[in-house]
């Protein structure tokens, strides 16, 4: 759907060349869900923003939904939608208005249907005569989406699609951007600086800083390449403190998936090499060796960690 | 072709729901013109016996109304379409250019349907204009008006996409704003819109006809006057298809160009 090779972008400013894009190269398959992840000013943006044919990259090439960016950038609009990082409405024009006006634009047919549809599936069908500027933030933000979706395109680009909304506008969005995929099997492309939504929307992530993709994985894959999981437990029983310590070391040394226990405050800590195995294998070999556990906490590394190990620097601390 | 002229009604249609949402701005778009026909132009209706004011002078003040009222209708056009860039800002800090530039719409028609909307706005302002001027006691033939409304605007067309062109390389109104008085003042004085150029000593005189809007204030005052034919029309004319041109190709460019 995106293959993109080289794509770079360089601003000329008075204190001389910016390269806010240093050459970019991507691959997403259909029906894929992808997401761009970085701090402000990594080029995440930049980068959607020549995707979107909005601005020309200054090296590189690339075909989006089929069509050259450079050659056929016409072909490129009709195919796909892009929601801006801070929408595109204007707050006096009613809701069904905007909607209206995307639908000739793209000249669909069926409009006063597909008008409908949308706003009924985005639950904006009771704020149709309401003016863009007297919504909620989350419904502003549905009503974006919407727009970007009017002429149902193979291919959709979400610029931060949930920045500066509250929690639960936010998991509803998620909802709406998965429904995309499983629906019609729309292909979506997201920049994001929160790492939990790259975590729970994407089946890939490219990390971006500084201008240039510098990992790329599932969510998964990614964590793991960084560390293993930690898995936290508490263990009890009979006897005192120092000899249910004794008893669960003893059980633990044999465990392959035990790459290191540290004895901390409130429990013991293993680096494990896959959590999601090495939990029953702990559990067992306790089980077996007498020791009770009062609490099991199993911990994976996140896209901070990740992102840390990459770059260096602290994703919170990038931004 | 047939598709930059349906999204240029469709773009066109947008901003004059804009424009008319307020209503109340169109009406006030208009005042300041107003008050100098209202509380200007009998003063000048006065010292309407000095040169400069054409045959028929003093009286009934016919003729400098004749005069007057073509400046004032040139000055609402350069303030009015002047001031056109202020929405295009806002539509680009809100998105919607962006919006827009996304879909296939015509680049063209991003630009043309916009400046449609301000002829239609300020040609009806003007004609608001033409009414009070007629209250207040203008005569001028039916013919030599409509030239005069037609050049107006012509020029409002000009000025608008001229006023794109300028809100599209600052971005910001704390940059437009100054840019825009700037221009507009020295333009509106040196175009003898309040007295005509003919009352100027030699040097104004010569700076006034190195700038567009006296040939065009100069055209419509012959027309109301009931030249229509005569050679100050056909070079307001002139300067008019000129500076519509030049305007729009600018226009055209900018809004072709990546990030306009």
């Amino acid at each position: 759907m995106i293959e993109a090779s080289g794509l770079a972008r360089t601003f000329t400013t008075k204190r001389g060349d910016v390269e806010a894009v240093r050459g970019v190269d991507l691959d997403v398959a259909a029906g894929e869900i992808v997401g761009f992840l970085g701090p402000n000013g990594a080029g995440k943006s930049t980068t959607l923003r020549m995707l979107t044919t909005l601005l020309a990259p200054t090296a590189g090439r690339a075909r989006v939904a089929g069509h050259d960016l450079r050659g056929d950038p016409a072909g490129v609009r009709r195919r796909i939608g892009y929601v801006a990082q801070g929408g595109g409405t204007d707050p006096g024009v009613p809701v069904a208005e905007e909607l209206d006006l995307q639908a000739r634009l793209y000249g669909v047919a069926g409009r006063a249907g597909r008008v409908a549809g949308l706003l009924e599936r985005f639950g904006l069908t009771d704020l149709a005569g309401r003016p863009a500027g007297a919504l909620s933030g989350g419904q502003r933000r549905r009503l974006d989406l919407a727009l970007g979706l009017v002429h149902a395109p193979p291919l959709v680009f979400l610029d931060e699609p949930t920045a500066g909304l509250d929690p639960q506008s936010r998991s509803d969005l998620w909802e709406h951007v998965r429904g995309l995929r499983e629906r019609e099997g729309t292909t979506v492309f997201l920049t994001t600086h929160y790492l939990e939504e790259a975590d729970a929307l994407c089946d890939r992530v490219l990390i971006i800083d500084r201008g240039r993709i510098v990992a790329a994985g599932s969510p998964a894959e990614l964590k793991r390449r960084v560390a293993g999981d930690v898995l936290v437990l508490e263990p009890a029983g009979p006897g005192g403190p120092e000899a249910v310590l004794d008893k669960t070391r003893a059980a633990l040394a044999g465990l392959p998936q035990v790459r290191e226990a540290v004895v901390a405050a409130g429990g013991v800590r293993l680096s494990v090499e896959d959590g999601d195995r090495a939990v029953a294998a702990v559990v067992r070999a306790l089980d077996g060796a007498g020791v009770e556990l009062a609490s099991l906490r199993l911990s994976r590394p996140t896209l901070d960690d990740v992102f840390l190990t990459v770059t260096g620097r602290s994703l919170r601390d990038a931004a | 072709m047939s598709q930059i002229v349906h999204d240029t009604f469709l773009i066109f249609q947008r901003c004059l729901r804009q424009t008319l949402r307020s209503k109340v701005a169109v009406v006030f778009g208009a005042v300041q013109p107003l008050l100098y026909l209202l509380l200007f132009g009998p003063l000048l209706m006065r010292v309407s016996g000095a040169q400069g004011f054409g045959a028929g002078s003093g009286g009934s003040g016919g003729a400098a109304w004749r005069v007057f009222v073509p400046g004032v209708l040139v000055q609402l056009v350069l303030f009015g379409a002047g001031f056109a860039g202020f929405g295009l800002i806002a539509d680009l800090r809100s998105g919607v250019v962006e919006r827009l530039r996304v879909t296939p719409v015509s680049r063209v028609a991003l630009l043309l349907g916009r400046v449609l909307r301000d002829a239609v706005v300020l040609g009806v302002q003007a004609v608001m204009l033409l009414a009070a001027g007629l209250a207040l006691g203008l005569r001028a033939p039916v013919a030599g008006i409509a030239v005069g409304l037609a050049l107006v605007t012509g020029l409002a067309v000009a000025i608008a996409a001229v006023s794109y062109v300028l809100a599209l390389a600052t971005r910001s109104e704390d940059a437009f704003a100054p840019l825009l008085s700037s221009v507009t003042l020295p333009l509106m004085l040196l175009a003898g819109i309040l007295l005509p150029m003919g009352m100027a000593p030699g040097w104004l005189d010569a700076v006034s006809r190195c700038t567009p809007l006296r040939y065009v204030v100069d055209a419509a005052r012959a027309a109301f006057a009931g030249d229509v034919a005569s050679a100050a029309v056909a070079e307001g004319a002139a300067v008019t298809a000129v500076l519509v041109a030049g305007s729009v190709a600018l226009g055209v460019r900018r809004f072709r160009r990546e990030n306009a």
